[in-house]
């Protein structure tokens, strides 16, 4: 059914775009009348992760369209969306950050017919599967948020509709990083960030709703607790995890906190910690320092997290189809491939593996063992030939999701309690 | 000089003049306040409106996504969570207690330092060429910025950083020290380093402005040097370290940055707590901090402009 629909689409758009050329001029609803048209700039709201400077440039290219990125961080964008959503014609957020935005009333539903490539959507977000197996969705899971009733409205769609939040972009499963140098030993559970044997050596990262989702991959992987949903924990189950963390806290567990990308990557590369929570860029950093890192895949599972395009309401005429024209072109392997290639997945495989070499196809997504050096898309060798990937395959790292990043309906006590936490 | 001929001159005219004096005294009233009015303006549409509106918001409800506008007190409730019972300070107390102590270290060594600077300037160098170059080096290291001057300790005192290294090397120690870095000494050490020149600058003006002839008679009188420092140059330059300790507190109760970085964000600030909000979007909480802020740093003022009368001292 639904291929149908995309297949016409497709058909109708190569007859438009072939009347047009006939006819000479004329006006064409959809994407090739923007080339045609004066330049559109879309400002780009997001965290400067997903901001490259080659995408925009790629994408001035091919499309014409300028891109105007506006780079905040996470917590800034949702404040921005909330408080000034005419300050953007674009948005890249986490798909967490939607139980706060779609009550605002600011973001719109997106016409999946819009997106070529929606029904190409890999089933992580559309059905919560990988390799039709059913991955971990505790926490905001994308699927839980991915579809709207209509397209303004407040509540989300329990099956899948016409109407999609955000289309996306980026997506990884977290773990922790250690220093295998350091350590000389095999790491194979969440439970040894509280391990003792660290003392003074481990950090978790003070972002409230992400650091008490690691300390509840903690205390489940020790045994003393299994949450119903760590990702909406009860009041009570909140008290409980700080608890742990404040006792870890005064007895000297922790050497520091990290808030930013940088502060974790100097944390871990100059041995002031050799077991942290981490994120996937930061080890490639550390490893390119010359530093043994290791994105040490655990047995409780990742936290996932993903993050994607939305649309402001207040988006319409030329720059809402230019808005569109870019999803377009970003799902359509270029930019996939790109994202890809620093270890990052993207939305739709397909596309992105045709823009691929069969060798950084099988190193990255595939898990195999690199056939020749692997290179970062400025050309810098990333790895050397032989190496695996951490966690091996797309399948494999994405199927052993245990939970989603998440905002709690207990949020404002969880806050409160971490306050409480970094004050003990 | 002005002051003490001012009162002759108001002293001076009689009876029969009053009516006219009135009338120019009103009018030298109404210029006041019109020379006054710009600076008014702008404090107020920059100052006083804007924290009429956080105190207004700190008491709005609010929720995941939007601020309220009603009457709650909760804010405030959630505040002070736990103060009442005895056996365990809240983390309002407990954040408090915490900055108050890096209040009280860090003025007691910027003081000391400062004081000490600024008395070698002020005093022991003659010429005043060198005395003004000497000044402007004290400045110097505040030509980069704040985080750059924190973050350079960081290399330097890590468990791997120069110290450290040193330290083995020379077989002091045998193991690093782990204390140096990510501890109170950490944040104590920055506060002190970024905050000096708030103390060196208006003690070295103070003292710049005594009377050497004062210095002189307390020698001729046969004071000590201590005497002499005791009892002339510290009660002279009171107005200096007055303001100088009103910048050095005022800049430590309020930041959350060194704290962050040189604590490794394990220590608390009430900055930090009132950011942390921010971000979460509780704005109505964070106001309601800030507030509680607000009344603690003027209760320090007030109490320290008690011991010291600036008005009458500058």
């Amino acid at each position: 059914m639904t291929t149908t629909i995309k297949l016409s689409r497709r058909t109708l758009l190569r007859g438009a775009g072939a009347a047009g050329l006939t006819l000479g001029a004329g006006p064409i609803t959809g994407f090739p009348n923007v080339i045609a048209a004066e330049p559109v700039t879309l400002r780009y709201l997001g965290t400067a992760v997903n901001q490259s400077g080659d995408i925009a440039r790629k994408v001035k290219e091919d499309l014409g369209i300028t891109i105007e990125y506006i780079p905040v961080v996470t917590d800034e964008v949702t404040k921005r969306v909330v408080t000034q959503p005419n300050s953007f014609d674009l948005l890249d957020t986490e798909y967490f950050s939607l139980r706060k935005l779609i009550p605002s009333g600011n973001i719109q539903g997106m016409d999946a017919r819009r997106i070529k490539q929606a029904d190409n959507i890999t089933p992580v977000f559309t059905r919560g599967e990988v390799g039709s197996k059913k991955i971990g969705d505790q926490g905001t899971a994308p699927k839980k948020v991915f579809y709207l009733e209509g397209q303004n409205a407040k509540t989300f769609a329990g099956s899948a509709t016409e109407w999609i939040t955000l289309i996306p972009t980026t997506y990884n499963a977290d773990t922790l990083g250690i220093r295998p140098d350091l350590i000389k030993r095999p790491v194979t559970s969440w439970r040894e960030l509280l391990n003792p044997e660290f003392k003074g050596k481990a950090s978790i990262l003070n972002i409230p709703s992400i650091g008490i989702m690691d300390a509840a991959m903690v205390i489940e992987a020790s045994g003393d607790y299994t949450y119903p949903d760590k990702g909406n924990m009860t009041k009570a189950e909140i008290d409980r995890t700080i608890k742990v963390l404040i006792e870890a806290k005064r007895a000297g567990q922790f050497r520091a906190f990290w808030q930013d990308f940088n502060e974790s990557v100097n944390l871990m590369a100059s041995g002031e910690t050799v077991i942290q929570s981490m994120w996937s860029p930061a080890v490639t950093k550390v490893r390119s320092q010359g530093v043994a890192c290791t994105y040490q895949p655990l047995k409780e599972g990742y936290r996932a997290w993903a993050s994607g395009f939305g649309l402001p309401k207040t988006l319409t005429g030329r720059k809402l189809d230019a808005a569109y024209d870019f999803i377009n072109w970003f799902l359509s392997g270029w930019a996939g491939a790109y994202l890809n290639r620093q270890g990052y997945y993207s939305a739709v495989l397909e596309t992105a593996k045709a823009q691929m070499e069969p060798y950084e196809w099988a190193y990255w997504m595939e898990g195999k063992p690199a056939e020749r050096d692997i290179k970062g898309p400025d050309g810098s060798v990333l790895e050397k030939a032989g190496a695996t990937r951490d966690g091996g395959s797309f399948e494999a790292r994405m199927g052993g999701v245990a939970c989603w990043n998440a905002v709690m309906d207990e949020n404002t006590y969880m806050v409160r309690k971490w306050n409480e936490f970094i004050a003990a | 000089m002005t002051e003490a001929a001012l009162p002759a001159l108001a002293d001076a005219p009689i009876a029969p003049a009053a009516a006219s004096l009135a009338a120019k005294t009103r009018r030298r009233r109404a210029l006041a306040y019109v020379q006054a009015a710009p600076m008014a303006l702008v404090f107020g549409f920059f100052f006083l409106v804007p924290l009429l509106l956080t105190l207004m918001v700190s008491f709005w409800e609010y929720n995941e996504y939007e601020i309220i506008p009603a009457f709650t007190l909760q804010n405030y409730v959630d505040v002070f969570e736990g103060c009442l019972d005895t056996g365990n300070a809240c983390t309002t107390l407990r954040t408090y207690l915490s900055t108050l102590k890096f209040c009280a270290l860090t003025w007691v060594f910027t003081l000391l330092i400062g004081f000490t600077v600024a008395y070698f300037v002020a005093f022991h160098v003659r010429s005043r060429n060198v005395q003004m170059v000497l000044f402007l080096v004290c400045t110097i290291p505040f030509w980069t910025s704040n985080v750059i001057r924190m973050i350079s300790w960081i290399p330097l005192l890590g468990r791997n950083g120069l110290v450290n290294d040193t330290l083995m090397g020379l077989g002091l120690i045998a193991r690093p020290i782990e204390g140096l870095l990510y501890s109170d000494f950490a944040v104590v050490l920055a506060f002190v380093h970024l905050n000096t020149v708030f103390m060196i600058v208006p003690i070295f003006n103070s003292m710049a402005r005594i009377d050497r002839a004062l210095i002189e008679a307390a020698y001729d009188a046969g004071a000590t040097g201590w005497q002499t420092l005791w009892n002339v140059v510290i009660p002279l330059a009171k107005p200096g370290i007055a303001i100088g300790s009103i910048f050095v507190i005022t800049l430590v109760m309020g930041d959350f940055v060194t704290v962050g970085v040189m604590g490794g964000q394990q220590i608390a600030s009430v900055g930090k707590i009132i950011q942390v909000q921010m971000s979460a979007l509780q704005l109505p909480a964070a106001a309601a901090n800030a507030a509680v802020l607000l009344g603690a740093v003027m209760l320090m003022i007030v109490a320290m402009t008690r011991l010291i009368d600036l008005r009458k001292e500058l």
